[in-house]
């Protein structure tokens, strides 16, 4: 049978379509917005806790180096905190250690693609929660200037993993006593070799090094060992969220312990 | 057992209408269709509602449930409490047609905005050989069930209408991606997706992996792939002196 499609006649207006009209930014009775709220409160507490151990000197307590100032690459560094004992930036460098090489960590973070997320929705609220109005009037995401950029996350993993085998190098010679001997186990030494663990765990979840190990190929079968690969790194990257923020307070935490034992503020036996 | 629910259901045509309030018996093992259909048998015959398999699989029921996009066969009345009100909309982003049933043909048009797989010259149907590994990642997006609810809760169209001409939604940058991902096709989908299908515009905020009924990990296992792989192509000055050193050719080679 065949099937006429009833016509319209001339003089009837075409029916608008139209969105419905709610007025509402959002019908949603759940508290949305604690999550953004809180995401914020913990993003903020990390910058300002940076900012503070940026300029902190205390960053060196034998065997231990603070990671906000590691490496340590500058002549201003005590002795036994130089990354390999060496110091490639001279006397000419006066401010604070940490600001050579933090960039690389902080950009890695920053570019991270469950970071973008977080602070899109908590900084930015675009949007603050799914389905929940957003406050801007326009919007191009990622297609400009400077947002753009964001696609430069992959030369920050490489720098991060950079860092992150460093902080397990200090994590290691973490492990000695005050005269360089081996097999002296402080807390901080623990604490550190946790941090290094949780680092590297995070940097390997990155969706960057997921796609360089083999999400760029199609053929799978024709590459086992870098699937293999894949394979581990997807299951790790299941849990990038939860790496991130696990590894931004271990970072913190091992920061401040050592500064703390540096200070003097912590002293007990084997810390 | 049994009680009265509290329901407000906006009603209207082509856009214009308001939210109305019910008071509805709801029973032991009901989900929110199930009530919306007893408004339709008791309180309001010409209520408008799309549905069809009443087992989250064809995807028609997708409306706004206290806010949240929602398959209305899914949503357990278990799940909500006897004195909450339960506000029961249409898909904010999608023009109204009646009541809850929406025009959803922008997703249509975004469909067929994608070519479709294009094997190599010279294999026919049927010569295709290729590892279960291999075609595994874009299995996952099969799943789909179309139900639109992803591109409905996208901030990108749903707060910005400007951009439904520029953005394909994560419906359909994902089928990009299932495409892209497959062995046997050789159309170039990296340029058309950042440049036609606007994956830029995406950034990223997963509110598509949350509501998506299927449980797929768009923004994961599609979206950021692909923003990956457009990286590879535009911006990554490194692979691009690779490809001109290794003579690599950007036409994808299926082989078996």
């Amino acid at each position: 049978m065949t099937q006429t499609a009833a016509e319209r006649p001339v003089n009837e207006p075409t029916p608008r379509r139209q969105r419905a009209d709610i007025k509402a930014r959002t019908l949603r009775t759940d508290r949305w917005w604690l999550n953004p709220a809180l995401t914020f409160a913990a993003l903020m507490s990390f910058l300002v806790y940076g900012f503070w151990a940026i300029f902190d000197q205390s960053y060196f307590a034998d065997p231990y180096i603070a990671p906000f100032s590691a490496p340590c690459l500058a002549t201003s560094c005590p002795e036994g905190a130089r990354f390999l004992g060496l110091a490639p930036f001279g006397d000419w460098y006066t401010l604070p250690p940490g600001l050579l090489i933090l960039g690389l960590p902080a950009g890695f973070r920053l570019t991270c693609y469950y970071y973008r997320k977080s602070y899109y929705r908590s900084f930015w609220l675009s949007p603050p929660a799914c389905g929940v109005g957003e406050p801007h009037k326009k919007y191009s995401g990622e297609t400009r200037f400077p947002l753009i950029m964001q696609n430069v996350h992959r030369y920050f993993f490489y720098g991060a993993i950079l860092i992150g085998l460093i902080l397990t190098y200090d994590a290691v010679l973490a492990f000695r006593d005050k005269d360089g001997n081996w097999g002296h186990v402080g807390l901080g030494a623990i604490i550190l070799l946790v941090n290094a663990i949780l680092i590297m765990a995070y940097t390997i979840s990155c969706h960057s090094c997921r796609h360089i190990t083999a999400g760029r190929l199609n053929h799978f079968s024709r590459h086992p060992l870098r699937y293999k690969m894949w394979t581990f790194v997807s299951k790790l990257n299941a849990k990038h969220q939860q790496l991130a923020w696990v590894s931004m307070f271990s970072v913190m935490i091992a920061d401040l312990y050592v500064r703390l034992v540096a200070k003097g503020i912590i002293a007990f036996p084997f810390a | 057992m049994g009680y009265k629910a509290k329901f407000r259901v906006w009603r209207g045509e082509a856009g214009e209408g308001a939210l109305e309030d019910f008071v509805v018996e709801v029973n032991e093992g009901e989900v929110v269709l199930d009530v919306i259909h007893r408004l339709q048998a008791t309180q309001a015959p010409d209520l408008a509602v799309r549905w069809n398999c009443k087992a989250g699989k064809c995807g028609s029921c997708s409306m706004e449930i206290n806010g949240k996009p929602r398959l209305g066969c899914m949503a357990r009345m278990s799940t909500f409490t006897e004195e909450e009100t339960i506000t029961v909309t249409p898909m904010r982003t999608f023009p109204v047609i009646k009541d809850l049933v929406t025009d959803v043909s922008f997703n249509y048009e975004k469909a067929r905005e994608i070519p479709s797989f294009t094997p190599p010259k010279g294999v026919a149907p049927g010569e295709y050989r290729m590892q279960q590994v291999d075609v595994e990642r874009s299995q996952e997006f099969r799943k789909c069930i179309e139900c639109f609810m992803c591109n409905n809760v996208c901030h990108v169209i749903r707060d910005h209408e400007e951009n439904k001409q520029a953005f394909a939604g994560p419906r359909f940058l994902m089928r990009i991606a299932e495409l892209d991902m497959h062995p046997y096709d050789v159309e170039d989908r990296q340029n058309s997706a950042q440049d036609e299908h606007g994956l830029g515009y995406c950034n990223i905020t997963k509110c598509c992996t949350e509501v998506c009924p299927e449980h797929i990990k768009i923004t994961d296992n599609a979206l950021i792939p692909m923003k990956e792989r457009v990286v590879d192509r535009r911006y990554d000055p490194l692979v691009w002196l690779g490809n001109k050193i290794f003579r690599r050719t950007k036409e994808k080679t299926p082989k078996a």
